[in-house]
């Protein structure tokens, strides 16, 4: 990945972030939210300077990053897409459902198509085992789904 | 409060949400407003009614008329027929699947017949965005209770009297947990609230917190009171946003109230609550790597003893409960231990919330009595298998637990008959499945998630778990060998026995009891290269029946491999090599041409 060069307005941002949280390194995790939530991802750049901040290791901070499943280093695609693996899911055929989105992106899970639109990600049970298999497009639910109905929902959001 | 003579209670769960259940609500007292209704009768976004199947769930009280799949345009329809004319709107009425007959009153519905609600009790009854609403449904009276008459000693006792054990997973008898915390002094206690909820196919904490938050705060602070701590901190997991969103509005609410902070009730006690989000990671359900996560650390547990009553955030002694253990509590301190007890079987007492979901008709989530048995769950509440195909397992516990045959459908469900036939409570997912379930892929499917969660701190689960993984990897492929079968075997005990914690010593649980209740299938797979399923895509071909292909070509035009040959009013022949299985053809085939061998 070619290295970013964080401009002074999101430096002080995420200095502002880190400071909201009194720059405590217990408070790491929020912090990781809050910086996440602000920028999409957390690339190594940003990681730097929290680390800085917060006083630990910008190793101890990749270990917290990449422990946890949320945070991601990859900036996610306009439209993330994430079908659910969970097993109420599992069950009723999520995996032909999210194979026919792998070829009908061509992206594998956890890549981001070439321009930028959509991101294909796994996650485990969103809680609407009544609607399974589901998944979601950004926060929008789609239930009930079959290999069939793939193509219309992603040219929903092509146009 | 104003008084109102009707309540249209609107599911606002997430599932009942996903399907539009907030423009239900929308349009109701748009209609009503229309009508002039909108003082008299009362429209209520409430917690999940459990009958996700069916969602979504508009239930009008007080005539307890219970309508199903509702849609944002039936909104007009009740509230002309049913709120003006007092005429039920038929054609949203649940109807029996036995009789055909339309079922107006939630009581009667084969679903809720069999069920016991107390950890759910308001949930699709009581607004959980209105703290009046909960304390309207006697909420905050077992708080009263503890500060006004019962000392701490007599809180724990209670508890320990009514037999209540953890509802996470694990069964400790939440009393005894209690009891030990109170006993270790320190100048700060916590109290914490496990909401970190990461079975795949659980989701009945989430509805807690969703459909009656204030339930949990209650419990917490009378938590606090009976082990003297004054902190409290709910640990969720940040994928739920509802969920966290009623939580800080309760919250906010209990303090505005009085009922967090200082002095509280004029009793002199103090307690506060705060929110700490997970980040997704499975393990931070067990209790020592909760902790590590909320001080912002890696979720990574660590060796017990020190238990976390000893040592646990920031090393002062600290009690971890689940939501739903919480949930019982209020109504234990209200109605007393030997109401409780009377519930259950005689190690576990109450009740317990499952998420049931698979092949089932009736997927929701339910809450019934221990000791009941899967047949009543599976065929009576459950409503029987999908598409009438034959029951083959239920998987309950999660990735820690194992799967269920039809030789246990009669044997009553407590936390000690899990464990004795394989299995184990869990967190109360249980995933029912048909004859079109592969035994071997579910064990793979478990172990893909244990492999993909395991912390890496211990060997045993970082490297053992991946080892049994690719050994049922080489099987689904078709090259096992009946020696992997001992591996599997040999090596899960290894797991069990020297893992750090509850993650890896249950994590060769779906293997081992799958290879025990369903070995003729692994056998399959390894001798006969088959897979009765049709779900390990290596041991199967697609093959095209001559006599019953008219060369529509529909098949062959849907191929996404053009693995499909042959001329148009010929049979047509699939090319196995170029073949990527992915059953395209067979659900275009309009013939029945198409089979799998």
């Amino acid at each position: 990945m070619a290295k970013l060069k964080l401009s002074e307005d999101k430096i002080n941002k995420i200095k502002e972030i880190c400071a909201s949280f009194g720059n405590k390194p217990s408070e790491a995790i929020n912090v990781l939210h809050k910086v996440q939530g602000e920028f999409g991802y957390l690339p190594a750049e940003v990681q730097e300077v929290i680390a800085q901040e917060i006083h630990v290791s910008a190793a101890h901070l990749y270990g917290i990053v990449t422990f946890y499943s949320f945070f991601t280093m990859t900036p996610k695609g306009e439209h993330p897409i994430s079908v659910c693996m969970g097993t109420a899911c599992y069950v009723r055929g999520a995996e032909k459902v999210l194979d026919e989105f792998k070829r009908e992106l061509k992206i594998a899970v956890g890549e981001t198509t070439p321009d930028g639109k959509f991101s294909l990600n796994c996650l485990r049970c969103v809680g609407a085992c009544g609607l399974a298999p589901v998944v979601l497009i950004g926060d929008k639910v789609y239930g009930r789904l079959t290999p069939d109905g793939v193509k219309d929902i992603i040219n929903e959001y092509r146009s | 409060m104003a008084k109102f003579k009707m309540h249209l209670l609107v599911c606002g769960g997430t599932g009942c949400h996903a399907s539009k259940s907030q423009e239900i609500a929308d349009n109701l007292k748009s209609s009503l407003k229309d009508k002039g209704l909108e003082n008299e009768v009362q429209v209520i976004l409430t917690g999940c009614f459990g009958f996700c199947e069916k969602g979504p769930i508009v239930k009008v009280m007080p005539d307890n008329t219970f309508y199903t799949e509702v849609k944002p345009q039936d909104a007009a329809d009740i509230v002309a027929e049913h709120v003006i004319k007092g005429r039920k709107v038929t054609r949203l009425l649940y109807t029996d699947p036995e009789n055909k007959q339309h079922v107006a009153d939630s009581k009667h519905m084969g679903f809720y017949k069999k069920q016991l609600r107390i950890a759910l009790r308001n949930c699709g009854f009581i607004d959980p965005q209105n703290i009046e609403e909960y304390i309207g449904a006697d909420g905050y009276s077992a708080l009263a209770k503890c500060l006004g008459e019962m000392t701490p000693a007599q809180v724990i006792n209670e508890i320990k009297l009514s037999g209540l054990r953890g509802r996470g997973g694990g069964g400790f008898p939440t009393g005894l947990k209690w009891e030990i915390a109170s006993k270790n002094h320190a100048d700060q206690k916590y109290v914490v609230c496990n909401a970190d909820e990461g079975d795949p196919g659980a989701f009945m904490d989430r509805s807690i917190l969703e459909g009656d938050p204030h339930t949990v705060l209650e419990a917490m602070i009378i938590n606090g009171y009976a082990i003297g701590a004054t902190k409290g901190l709910v640990y969720i997991r940040a994928e739920y946003p509802l969920a966290i969103n009623r939580l800080v509005i309760a919250i906010n609410q209990a303090r505005e109230y009085g009922l967090l902070g200082e002095d509280i009730l004029g009793s002199g006690f103090n307690f506060d609550i705060e929110i700490r989000y997970g980040a997704g990671a499975f393990v931070c359900g067990e209790e020592t790597a909760l902790i590590h996560s909320m001080e912002g650390q890696r979720g990574e547990p660590t060796f017990k003893p020190p238990f976390p009553a000893e040592s646990g955030y920031n090393n002062k002694p600290t009690n971890v409960n689940n939501v739903e253990t919480y949930a019982n509590i209020p109504i234990i301190i209200n109605k007393g231990a030997n109401w409780f007890n009377k519930i259950g079987t005689e190690k576990s007492k109450g009740t317990k919330v499952f998420a049931l979901a698979g092949q089932i008709n009736n997927v929701g989530l339910i809450e019934v009595p221990m000791g009941i048995t899967l047949r009543e769950i599976i065929y009576e509440i459950g409503g029987g298998i999908k598409g009438g195909r034959e029951f083959k397992a239920v998987q309950t516990g999660g990735p820690s637990g194992g799967c269920l045959t039809k030789k246990h459908l009669d044997a009553p469900i407590d936390y000690d008959n899990l464990i004795a036939v394989g299995s184990m409570m869990g967190s109360g997912g249980m995933v029912v499945m048909d004859d079109t379930s592969c035994m071997v892929a579910i064990a793979k499917f478990y172990l893909e998630f244990t492999v993909e969660e395991s912390c890496g701190k211990c060997t045993p689960c970082r490297v053992g778990n991946k080892r049994l993984y690719e050994i049922l990897e080489k099987i689904t492929k078709g090259n096992g060998t009946m020696e992997d079968l001992d591996n599997l075997r040999n090596l899960g005990r290894v797991i069990k026995d020297t893992a750090l914690c509850g993650l890896g010593q249950t994590s060769p649980n779906p293997i081992l009891s799958t290879i025990e209740n369903f070995y003729d299938e692994y056998v399959e797979h390894i001798k006969d290269k088959k897979c009765r399923a049709g779900v390990c895509k290596s041991l199967m071909q697609y093959v095209i029946d001559p006599v019953q292909c008219v060369g529509c070509t529909a098949c062959a035009r849907n191929c996404p491999v053009n693995a499909i040959k042959g001329e148009k009013k010929m049979p047509h022949i699939i090319d196995q090599e170029l073949c990527i299985k992915c059953g395209a053809c067979i659900e275009k085939c309009k013939f029945n041409a198409i089979s799998i061998q």
